[in-house]
């Protein structure tokens, strides 16, 4: 087993929370884990990034190689575009289609859009309207955590457990809450990948 | 045992309580701050009582430190690499001294330039110190190896360097700890002329550290850290320093590398090693993250021996961090690269937050400074320094900590006047009460505005030394109470705040403004743990 994530976002956005959930739930599995953060100047509201490798057999090195990541994961769409080189050619690319517009040339979104379809496997989340939907705005990244989660390989269980050690401290409500965007995010994209719908439905949670 | 997950920093901080340290020292600086940072948050560094304030600044950081290692106890201090620039009088004098306890001293660089002003490599002030260099690969071995550092220095009476990279600070992995030591108890140093280093001492002291020098480099020799690693072909050797281990190994998926591999670690150099590599094999790639500091000395000014590849002759760039993709060319592996970035992904470089004081405050001095040629705005290090991009383009030099205020003058000296400082409040009590003091004793006609949001911002909003105590300070240093205003950075005091600035730049003599007003960032987290309680 040998996954390698690239997290991508706009400082602030919180990807380090989406990091730390995998890092436990690999963890909890025992496997072999490298994360690279990027701390300091561009926290604030630069692009930001962390490379998140694990694996059964030991790392060698905190960076992940270009053309080696199997999965994208970003936080925001424009985001998602800049670390393509690290993409395999098989690899998913998953986003939050919310834009973070902090730059005066912030690209037309549909032409961002354009360029993310061009990916063989790519997936387009609204993870900020499925976390308003399940009633908690502030979600949104765990929602892309459950999208993404598919590709990752690893149980469930395993990142409900991560998500509980992060959230713990704030409360049995708030774990609570995390897991549910957790489990919309992940329901989504079951239910996009089989087919049986194009638009996310909240009436099944 | 369960392993910790922890950042390179954080390894460093573990290494170092688990090692009995009874005080760590530092200011902070990306990317070496999570390493006080850690401390700050652990319960047993609590419990335990351990000395785990902010220092002023680098020097400061590092002088207690020592004195803390002369009474015989186990000491920390970290700062970034710039930071040692600071500390370079205390740093250089502290291996004539030596210790009496135990002294690491942690320096983080920056290759890249991730979030600095350069990338200088601290190994090059390990040799120059005369001082033992430690360098870890990866995580386990910044733990280890500061645990180590602290028997090694105990052992020479010495202080000990512990070098890292962003890379490695700020990348998590598991960590195993080893058994933890208590702390030592108070002896003072037996000879009494250990610490005074008048020139009859300090020759001695000297002539001891040169000494010395036979031994640590065979404690590099002989080091678990530098480890040599036999290949079938020997048409071609690698040497990987710290962290570059890594990339080779990372395109050796077996792990089975065809080339004798030596991996560098601790300094001073091995030398017996390095000539082994170099005997064996008929050419040699260097990599270092960093400089090409084991490069030039191999390649040395004489026109003789085997062919050296690294940063110097192209095959890996002079400047910039390493990553396995650069390592995979210069073994010439290759690799294959995914898809390119389109051509619409514009940067997005970092940026004031919104409402930030700062923001307001260059909004003010912009409009007062309409009238004047731009170009006289001499400004310094921290979240401010963001005015120097669109779309405020209010300030016009950044070079080190405290330098907007000094170069105000000199460039008042020369005539251009007004000359203004715009410097943040713990650069300013970092090292701007200095220059400060300069401008006093000459009575220069500078203006220095004190962006003061009551926090050391850039780093991640860690206390700051003076907070509520500026004003006190200036008219302490002697500036004239009258010419220490205080303004508050909002929009809706823009009419009165450009009015404050225009009298005191067009005041020929010392003035200072305070424009203050909390950091948005620490007010927000402040509200929010207000409201959990
Ligand atoms: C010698 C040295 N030490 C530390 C740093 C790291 N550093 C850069 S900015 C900064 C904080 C400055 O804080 P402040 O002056 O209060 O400004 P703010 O960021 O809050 O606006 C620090 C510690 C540095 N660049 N040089």
């Amino acid at each position: 087993m040998k996954k390698d994530i690239i997290l991508a976002g706009v400082g602030g956005q919180g990807i380090l929370t989406i990091a730390a959930s995998i890092g436990l739930a690999a963890l909890e599995e025992n496997l072999e884990l490298k994360q690279a953060e990027v701390h300091g100047m561009s926290q604030r509201g630069g692009a930001v990034q962390s490379h998140l490798r694990i694996s059964d057999k030991d790392i060698a090195s905190d960076l992940i190689p270009l053309g080696k990541a199997d999965l994208v994961l970003s936080v925001e769409p424009l985001e998602s575009l800049r670390y393509l080189p690290y993409l395999c050619p098989d690899g998913w690319l998953v986003t939050n289609s919310t834009p973070f517009v902090n730059i005066p040339d912030y690209p037309e979104m549909e032409d961002i859009r354009r360029e993310i379809q061009k990916i063989q496997h790519h997936l387009i989340v609204d993870a900020d309207r499925i976390s308003k939907d399940i009633g908690s705005t502030r979600s949104s990244n765990i929602v892309m955590l459950g999208a993404a989660s598919s590709f990752i390989g690893l149980e469930t269980s395993l990142f409900e457990a991560g998500i509980d050690r992060i959230f713990r401290g704030k409360g049995e409500a708030v774990v609570r809450m995390n897991i549910r965007a957790f489990q919309a995010g992940r329901e989504y994209v079951e239910m996009k990948l089989s087919g049986k719908s194009k638009s996310y439905n909240n009436s099944a949670g | 045992m369960k392993k910790l997950l922890l950042l390179g920093d954080e390894a460093i901080a573990q290494g170092g309580l688990d090692a009995g340290i009874s005080g760590i020292y530092a200011y902070p600086g990306t990317p070496s701050t999570e390493i006080m940072e850690y401390v700050q948050g652990s319960s047993e560094a609590a419990e335990r009582n351990i000395q785990r304030e902010w220092s002023a600044n680098e020097k400061t950081a590092l002088e207690a430190s020592l004195g803390l290692a002369y009474t015989g106890k186990r000491a920390m201090v970290c700062m970034k690499h710039v930071g040692l620039n600071v500390a370079a009088d205390p740093f250089m004098n502290s291996a004539l001294t030596g210790v009496n306890g135990g002294l690491v001293i942690v320096v983080a660089d920056d290759p890249s330039m991730h979030s600095s002003q350069n990338e200088q490599d601290s190994r090059y002030y390990g040799k120059f110190a005369l001082i033992p260099v430690l360098e870890p690969s990866n995580q386990q071995e910044a733990y280890d190896m500061t645990y180590a550092g602290f028997d090694l220095s105990e052992k020479y009476k010495i202080p000990v360097m512990l070098r890292i990279t962003t890379r490695l600070s700020h990348s998590r992995a598991g960590i195993k700890t080893k058994e933890k030591k208590r702390e030592k108890k108070l002896v003072l140093p037996e000879d009494p002329g250990q610490f005074i280093l008048l020139p009859t001492f300090a020759r001695i002291r000297y002539k001891g550290l040169l000494a010395l020098q036979p031994n640590l480099r065979k404690e590099a020799e002989e080091s678990p850290f530098n480890v040599y690693f036999d290949g079938k072909d020997r048409s071609f050797g690698i040497i990987a320093c710290g962290i570059a281990y890594n990339y080779v190994m990372e395109n050796y998926p077996d792990r089975i590398i065809p080339y004798p591999l030596l991996k560098i670690s601790q300094y001073p150099f091995p030398v017996e090693m390095i000539r082994k590599i170099t005997e064996t094999c008929t050419a040699v790639l260097v990599l270092e993250d960093g400089y090409p500091f084991l490069e030039e000395m191999l390649i040395g000014l004489q026109k003789k021996g085997i062919p050296v590849k690294g940063r110097l002759d192209g095959t890996i760039p002079r400047d910039g961090e390493l990553n396995p993709n650069i390592v995979s060319d210069a073994l010439g592996i290759g690799y294959e690269k995914g898809k390119p970035v389109p051509g619409l992904v514009t940067n997005r470089p970092p940026a004031l937050c919104k409402g930030c004081s700062h923001a307001d405050l260059f909004t003010a001095l912009n409009e007062t400074l309409r009238k004047y040629k731009p170009g006289r705005v001499f400004s310094d290090i921290g979240c401010y320094t963001l005015g120097a991009l669109p779309p405020f383009n209010s300030i016009n030099t950044c070079v080190d900590m405290g330098a907007s205020v000094t170069m105000a003058i000199g460039a008042a000296d020369a005539g251009l006047i007004p000359s203004i400082a715009v410097i943040g409040d713990s650069t300013f009590t970092h090292s701007g009460m200095t220059g400060l003091l300069d401008a006093v004793n000459k009575n220069s006609p500078v203006t220095i505005i004190i962006s003061d949001n009551s926090t050391t911002g850039m780093t991640g909003g860690q206390k700051s030394s003076a907070t509520g105590r500026l004003e006190s300070i200036c008219t302490g240093i002697g500036v004239n109470p009258a010419h220490v205003r205080v303004l508050n950075p909002l929009r809706k005091e823009h009419e009165t705040n450009v009015a404050i600035i225009k009298e005191e730049i067009e005041y020929r003599g010392v003035s200072v403004v305070i424009a203050q007003r909390e950091c948005i960032q620490t007010a927000a987290r402040r509200k929010r743990k207000a409201k959990q309680k």
